[in-house]
């Protein structure tokens, strides 16, 4: 299995990547933009997202909502940002394809022109109450920022989440907008993706008209990348929530996308709590029912990664039981390795997985926000095939070794987030943080 | 070709669309099967519809069909429980149980090469759960916990309180996971009984969709399900919520959940409405399209894009075998909590007849819906789900073929005249999960009665 693809590079940059599939009458308009929050600086932070939300505002030759006239052609749509980019799509029935071109061409090339005070005004406020809904209101919902403030120093990118912080989304100005476009919304910074019902030549003619007459600009200045995180001994942190149960964050650093060992951690993650004979799932759920919920990932990104594993207490019981309970796990794990039937399981699903990938043309993580990835990630849309390698070469042996080296008792941080006032739940000599 | 600016480019017509052929058969026990071929991708898709859901719980047993769903995987036939999610794992296997008011959904996907393990493991898992003492307790504590953090969660709240003033003590009066008290007192006898009168061959449907051809598909299941004895399962003791009234709506309409130091609002106004069966069904999509129903509706460029109270408002209608409530879903900051409720209110007002839609709304209202219409059939699963709403509500074979054309067929003035008919101003209640003290004192400006605080255990 793969995604065929035709790949033209644009004379100002812009990266088009073409696919058919006349499946169903659709085609997916997919827009990366090399851009995140680790573009972002200490006192600025939330901004990339701030910025994502002003490219539904309107541009110069529709200066008006970007959903109206998408949405009366039939089109779903939506844009996210993470540390590492911004995607835009739009998925419209293929009579529209011209108008989610016209549309996305023109807020690339032309956004400034329509920007004003007001939009920038209500969007903060948007993106506020976004921050509200889904942080601040949230069970557990600062867990996440005080894992990444701890996990990376200061003045490292992903020592902040995308959301941002509150006073960093109200400092922010309007003129901050305009050298954010001018600097990283350039097509050279960017890549398109058209999959679905399309004719290739015809869709490419379609994309040059659009895109090739946009300003080239120049390249991005790069990443700092001057901090670099370590751990050197445990860290321990307190965060005390409106929850009911404890809850246990075990982090440690782990390598970056597609770096070697990704796909053993990634392994890894799934024999630990992958399915009710996880091997985590099955000590602390099903056996001992120590705790009420266990969830692993590996979380891979550009500049690095983090390997987490996150578990609530069954009430009446504590999190140094669970974080015992973790600890013995994963230490079989790494003494004896997985088993033959835990391999066949794991690669099994890691091959179902990249299958249910192939089922849908666009949205999030569909076919041409995949081309996309890859792109930008690795410079080759067709690494499709290579990365469904990458999990079928992975050998028990090297799951043990990757857990060995890099899920250290001694290198990680170790998050309890408690009910208010009973920060005695917490493990001990635990350091109380305080995050908003 | 140089790039016209000055105007958007036209769409060309509508490119045809026809939803994929479902072939039919009956089993000699009842089993109704149906398939959908979809080769994209080398997958396949069981789904079981089983017309039961949370309406069925007995009166004194809320959440009994959610926990008995939730035991079907913990073991069945020859497999216990680590077996069954062993083998789950080697297939390459999603297994998805979905539990609402009207239908219980278990749907188990694979890889296409082992279809013949995913039927048989589907079958078994329906007809022949292990139900034993240890893995009940398990599973019913994870409940109990679950129950327990959803104190803390403000959508939570709000939908466990909003369904209660809305139904009283009616089928649809409650969430499918049920409450602590009901949780703490059932026993596996319960839910073995609830299995054995519930789930019958009569009552089943199954759709397969995925890699291989109708007549594969179909033999797959008729294997798998085709030795069900048809005596199995009868209806005692289950109510249709189609025949039971709604309690009257009470004079005081807006209610509190105080949640102290809350950082926003969490808001559903909304009251009972219409039934899947109406016949103003399509009209009701179109209203809700307008009002609330996407990004580009009255009440989220109100709310959101003019206002900025909330990340997001959207109105639905919960169309069910009994009439299902209409309702408006925000989250917005909490100083801003009466004034978005009022505007709330006005907009669902003006759409009765002070604001009809313009043309444009219109327009965008049913293209939403026609023109969108192909890319809800992309997947196997997609397919199964679409098909399963068929099944469960007894519509005709040409419903998806005649959509587009109903929905064409809805004017301006149909719009306002479902608005004034399902929707009454004067019914809606409203619900907040807030803090009180920062949204207390602004209350009595909504004019909705005195406000009622309500303490959700």
């Amino acid at each position: 299995m793969n995604i065929p693809y035709t790949r033209q590079t644009l004379e100002n940059g812009l990266d088009v990547l073409i696919h058919e599939d006349h499946d169903c009458p659709i085609v997916a308009v997919n827009v990366w933009y090399h851009v995140g929050s680790k573009n972002e600086h200490p006192g600025r932070t939330g901004f990339a997202h701030l910025f994502e939300h002003l490219m539904f505002e309107g541009s110069e030759h529709h200066d008006r909502g970007y959903f109206q006239p998408l949405q009366e052609a039939g089109a779903q749509l939506n844009g996210s940002t993470n540390a590492d980019r911004t995607n835009y799509w739009e998925v419209v029935p293929r009579n529209a394809l011209e108008l989610a071109l016209w549309m996305e061409s023109d807020r690339m090339g032309y956004l400034l022109p329509a920007l004003s005070e007001e939009k920038f005004e209500n969007q903060r406020e948007v993106v506020l109450n976004e921050r509200r809904q889904n942080y601040e209101n949230r069970p557990y919902g600062f867990a996440g920022m005080a894992m990444m403030a701890a996990l990376y120093p200061p003045d490292h990118p992903y020592h902040w989440m995308t959301i941002g912080a509150a006073e960093d989304i109200r400092a922010a100005r309007l003129d901050d907008v305009r050298a954010f476009f001018r600097t990283y919304y350039r097509p050279r910074n960017a890549s398109l993706a058209l999959a679905g019902d399309v004719d290739t030549d015809q869709a490419l003619a379609l994309a040059t008209d659009y895109f090739g007459g946009l300003e080239a600009g120049s390249d991005p200045p790069p990443v700092e990348l001057t901090a670099i995180p370590s751990l050197a001994a445990e860290r321990r942190l307190l965060l005390e929530d409106r929850v009911e149960l404890p809850r246990l964050y075990l982090a440690w650093h782990s390598p970056a996308l597609f770096s070697e060992d990704d796909a053993e951690l990634d392994l890894v993650a799934e024999v630990l709590a992958s399915g009710k004979t996880s091997r985590l799932y099955r000590a602390l759920v099903y056996d001992e029912r120590i705790a009420t919920e266990v969830a692993v990932s590996q979380n891979s990104r550009e500049a690095g990664g983090y390997f987490q594993i996150v578990a609530t207490a069954a009430p009446g019981r504590t999190l140094q039981e669970v974080d015992r309970g973790i600890a013995r796990v994963i230490d079989t794990l790494i003494a004896e390795g997985p088993t033959a039937p835990e391999m066949e399981r794991c690669q099994a699903q890691a091959e179902a997985n990249f299958m249910y990938r192939l089922q849908t043309v666009g949205g999030f993580g569909g076919k041409s926000d995949q081309l996309n990835a890859y792109n930008i990630f690795v410079g080759d849309p067709g690494f499709f095939e290579r990365d469904l390698e990458r999990y079928q070469r992975v050998t028990p042996e090297a799951m043990q070794s990757a857990a060995h080296r890099l899920l250290r008792p001694g290198a990680r941080v170790a998050l309890s987030v408690v009910p208010r006032g009973r920060a005695s739940l917490a493990l001990p000599g635990s350091e109380s943080v305080s995050v908003s | 070709m140089p790039v016209n600016r000055a105007q958007l480019p036209p769409l060309g017509p509508d490119p045809p669309f026809r939803f994929p052929e479902i072939r039919r058969r009956t089993l000699s026990n009842g089993v109704r099967v149906w398939t959908v071929e979809h080769h994209a991708v080398p997958l396949v898709s069981f789904l079981a519809l089983h017309p039961l859901g949370a309406a069925a719980d007995p009166a004194d047993r809320p959440g009994l069909a959610a926990l008995t769903s939730d035991m079907l995987d913990e073991g069945c036939g020859d497999l216990d429980a680590l077996e069954l999610h062993d083998t789950l794992g080697r297939i390459g296997g999603h297994l998805d149980s979905e539990i609402g008011s009207d239908a219980t959904l278990l749907t188990l996907s694979s890889l296409a090469r082992f279809a013949d393990r995913a039927a048989a493991l589907l079958a078994d898992m329906i007809r022949r759960p292990r139900l034993e003492q240890r893995d009940f307790d398990r599973v019913r504590d994870l409940r109990l916990n679950r129950l327990v953090q959803m104190r803390d969660m403000a959508p939570a709240l709000a939908d466990r309180a909003y369904t209660q003033l809305l139904y009283g003590n009616h089928p649809y009066g409650h969430l499918p996971i049920g409450s602590e008290t009901s949780l703490r007192s059932m026993l596996l006898r319960d839910v073995t009984a609830f299995h054995s009168q519930t789930f019958s061959p009569s009552r089943l449907t199954v759709i397969a969709s995925g890699d291989a051809s109708h007549g594969q598909l179909a033999d797959l299941v008729a294997a798998a399900f085709g030795g069900w004895d048809e005596n199995t399962g009868n209806s005692g003791g289950v109510v249709d919520p189609v025949v039971l009234p709604p309690p009257p709506v009470p004079d005081d309409r807006v209610a509190l959940v105080h949640r102290p130091d809350a950082a926003q609002s969490e808001l559903r106004i909304g009251h009972v409405a219409a039934a899947r069966s109406t016949p103003d069904y399509h009209a009701l999509l179109v209203l809700n399209m307008i009002l609330g129903g996407q990004f580009v509706s009255r009440i989220n460029m109100n709310l959101r894009e003019d206002k900025g109270y909330t990340y997001g408002a959207r109105t639905s209608f919960d169309f069910r075998r009994g009439p299902g409530p209409f309702t408006l879903h925000a989250s917005v900051q909490s100083d801003a909590t009466a004034d978005a409720v009022l505007e709330a209110l006005a907009e669902i007002e003006a759409i009765r007849g002070a604001r009809p839609p313009t043309p444009q709304e219109l327009e965008t209202g049913r293209a939403a819906l026609t023109r969108g219409y192909p890319r809800n059939f992309e997947t196997a699963e997609q397919i199964s789900r679409a098909a399963a709403q068929l099944a469960l509500y007894g519509l005709p074979d040409d419903y998806f073929s005649t959509f587009v054309t109903k929905v064409m067929a809805i004017g301006a003035d149909d719009v306002t005249r479902v608005a004034q008919a399902h929707i009454d101003p004067s019914r809606l209640l409203t619900v907040i999960v807030g803090d009180r003290d920062k949204v207390g004192p602004s209350l009595p400006r909504l004019n909705l009665g005195a406000v009622t605080e309500v303490t959700t255990a």
